[in-house]
């Protein structure tokens, strides 16, 4: 319903302004004889969509974080739209940012930007280098000038599910999700997986929104969650701010996730799994200046710091200090596996056999559909 | 929070949600009978409800104080209100189309005003802990009313009688079903409508500063996702009485809290199926009070969907 409510305008120059500048400066040029250059061109200029608002302390300010980061560099200049829906808005944002601001590496960030609208774009501008976060880019399906980049942030769920481990009384633990996708249920999974390498009796309750971005409805799944007895929440939404505030001011503990919380409840707050965007975001951007070809298939984790860790609050106990940053150091070792058997699903099939383990690289974790046993909750 | 509730859960979820989820749904469509009731439709409160919130809560950031902040979202509803109802004032102008626009305005000024304001944590609302008397955490949780539920229910009440009963009421009620009986009263029917409109943008205001500071209790752009909309749609529902407004405002935010409290006790399948609970509620109880004899009972005649 808010979809067409809540366009707001780019927040740097507009079309109008920059066609405007562009032709008065155009006939300066021709009126004083010089055949120069008609408008100031930077080397290159880059594109970033969000499908909320810059500033959600969450997904999206996790990538104008980055985005920032980009901005600050020699030679780039940077447009920016947010609030784009996944529908036919984002291909007229894309076609904008290529035709007008002449953008020639694109950054739609959101997961629903990629099938169709992506793919739909990308043959018809084969100079114009798309960079989608978290789609799954495979060679013999999708174009060449399509890339998909991601992190490994299952880890970080993993980090936060010992974090909560420690802390939890009731021993069941609780998570508000959007949508049941793959990267969602693969961070639900690692949450359970890391308490329960603290007390396998640790159960984690699940409730699903069915949207990125719905306030209320975020608010009552929290209250829902720790009427049922979950002590330590954590969430994969857009916007966590909500989740956490809620669930503080339910005396609950928080994790964070895509940035970090901290600064609303940091009495409550464990720790939270973050994004750094502004590392990838800077790499790509100087391997294009330099004309060198970015990976269609861009993937890194805490070692490569795609991903990083909020610091440790005073509520984890100092048992969970020194298990968390062992782990942790594990982790950044390399050859770490979450998802390893013996490990049923929660309806009770084999997902993983004894001594089967899946590496944080193995893209069969990206097409994860299943929950893991102990997880209340169902996929569909 | 070491008790377990089992299945009571759910009625304990759904009577929680109701009482937190309501509020808004509330003011909003009380408002807007106010301003129904005088013969003008307001489909603007959606953005008036944004806007209230924003204003609110960036009004009790800067000031520390949440009341401050609620009168700042009535006085700016008011003013929208007032907006809609000079606009529609001019002869020939339709209430439903500015309606529209008065949506879209207020929704992108809250959304350009309000940027600063999406981080910072302002001071909430306080509540009435009304479940002293239980030694559960939940109900506790699930009867701390907040102040503006009650204000809200008292508003419905007086609201109630002083159309039935007052002379103001009796006036809005005339002017709501005849333009030329109004007029030959003596009465000014624009102004009236005018007054209406803006007195019903307060109330649009004051629920979009419960959404900002209590529940969900902070400001972003996702803050309404269509309440204000879904509550102008209930009016009719409530068949323009303010008293069932309250009752169609708790039926909305106890089915709101249906889907996730199911979840929460280990109902899993087909949750995109309770979500939409709220509205196939709402087409049951349309149909089923519906009549071939009787065509939409209790609407003023001057609305331009009736005439």
């Amino acid at each position: 319903m808010t979809d067409f409510l809540s366009k707001s305008p780019r927040s740097t120059l507009s079309r109008r302004d920059l066609l405007r500048g562009s032709a008065a400066l155009g006939g300066v040029a021709a009126l004083s004889g010089f055949p120069g250059v008609a408008r100031a061109q930077s080397a290159l200029t880059v594109g970033f969509i969000y499908v909320g608002p810059r500033d959600d302390f969450g997904y999206n300010q996790s990538h104008a974080i980055g985005a920032a980061a980009v901005k600050a560099m020699e030679g780039v200049t940077v447009v920016e739209e947010e609030n784009v829906p996944e529908t036919i808005d984002v291909q007229k944002s894309m076609e904008s940012m290529i035709n007008f601001d002449g953008a020639t590496l694109i950054f739609p960030t959101s997961f629903g930007y990629f099938d169709p609208h992506i793919l739909t774009l990308a043959p018809k501008y084969p100079d114009v280098r798309f960079e989608h976060c978290g789609g799954l880019w495979s060679a013999d399906k999708h174009p060449t000038n399509v890339g998909s980049y991601f992190g490994y942030i299952g880890m970080g769920q993993y980090l936060n599910g010992i974090a909560a481990g420690h802390a939890t009384k009731t021993k069941k633990i609780g998570f508000v999700a959007a949508k049941p996708i793959p990267q969602v249920l693969l961070n639900i999974n690692s949450f359970l997986l890391g308490a329960r390498a603290v007390d396998p009796s640790i159960t984690c309750q699940v409730i699903f929104t069915g949207e990125w971005s719905l306030a209320v409805k975020e608010a009552e799944a929290t209250n829902a969650l720790v009427d049922a007895g979950a002590d330590v929440i954590t969430c994969h939404v857009d916007g966590p701010k909500v989740v956490v505030e809620t669930a503080a001011g339910r005396g609950a503990f928080v994790c964070g996730y895509h940035a970090d919380q901290s600064a609303l409840s940091p009495d409550k707050y464990l720790t939270g799994a973050e994004w750094n965007w502004a590392k990838v975001y800077t790499d790509m951007v100087s391997a294009t200046m330099k004309g060198e070809a970015i990976p269609n298939f861009v993937r890194g984790g805490l070692a490569d710091g795609f991903i990083k860790m909020s610091p440790l609050g005073p509520a984890v106990p100092e048992a969970g200090r020194a298990q968390f940053e062992a782990v942790k150091a594990e982790i950044e070792k390399g050859g770490f596996s979450v998802i390893k058997g013996p490990l049923k699903d929660n309806a009770g099939n084999v997902v993983a056999t004894d001594g089967q383990a899946f590496l944080e690289t193995d893209p069969a974790l990206e097409g994860m559909a299943y929950l893991v046993e102990g997880v209340i909750g169902s996929t569909s | 929070m070491e008790s377990d509730l089992g299945l009571w859960a759910i009625p304990l979820a759904v009577i929680g949600g109701a009482i937190r989820v309501s509020t808004p749904i509330l003011f909003v469509s009380l408002g807007e009978t106010l301003t129904e009731r005088s013969g003008r439709i307001n489909l603007g409160l959606e953005g008036t409800l944004v806007f209230g919130a924003m204003a609110a809560y960036a009004t009790a950031v800067l000031s520390g104080s949440p009341w401050l902040g609620v009168l700042v979202g009535a006085l700016c509803g008011a003013v929208f209100g007032l907006i809609h109802g000079v606009i529609c004032s001019i002869p020939k102008v339709n209430d439903i189309a500015i309606g529209i626009a008065m949506m879209l305005l207020g929704t992108g000024l809250a959304f350009y005003f309000g940027k600063p304001f999406i981080q910072p944590v302002a001071p909430d609302l306080p509540a009435i802990p009304l479940g002293w008397w239980s030694d559960l955490p939940q109900v506790q949780a699930a009867l701390n009313v907040n102040v503006l539920f009650v204000i809200g229910l008292i508003a419905a009440l007086a609201l109630a009688w002083a159309l039935r009963a007052t002379r103001p009421g009796l006036i809005l009620r005339v002017v709501g079903d005849s333009t030329d009986a109004a007029r030959a009263m003596g009465l000014r029917p624009a102004m009236i409508r005018t007054m209406a409109t803006a007195i019903g943008g307060a109330f649009a205001g004051i629920g979009g500063s419960y959404l900002s500071l209590y529940y969900p209790g902070s400001w972003n752009e996702g803050i309404s996702s269509g309440q204000g909309l879904m509550a102008v749609a209930l009016v009719i529902f409530a068949r323009w009485s303010p008293i069932n407004c309250f009752w169609a405002a708790l039926l909305f935010g106890g089915a709101g809290a249906l889907g996730p409290a199911l979840q929460s006790v280990g109902v899993t399948q087909g949750y995109y199926l309770f979500y939409a609970a709220p509205y196939i509620l709402t087409l049951g109880v349309l149909i089923a009070t519906s009549s071939t004899s009787r065509a939409l009972t209790g609407a003023p005649g001057e609305l331009s969907i009736t005439k």
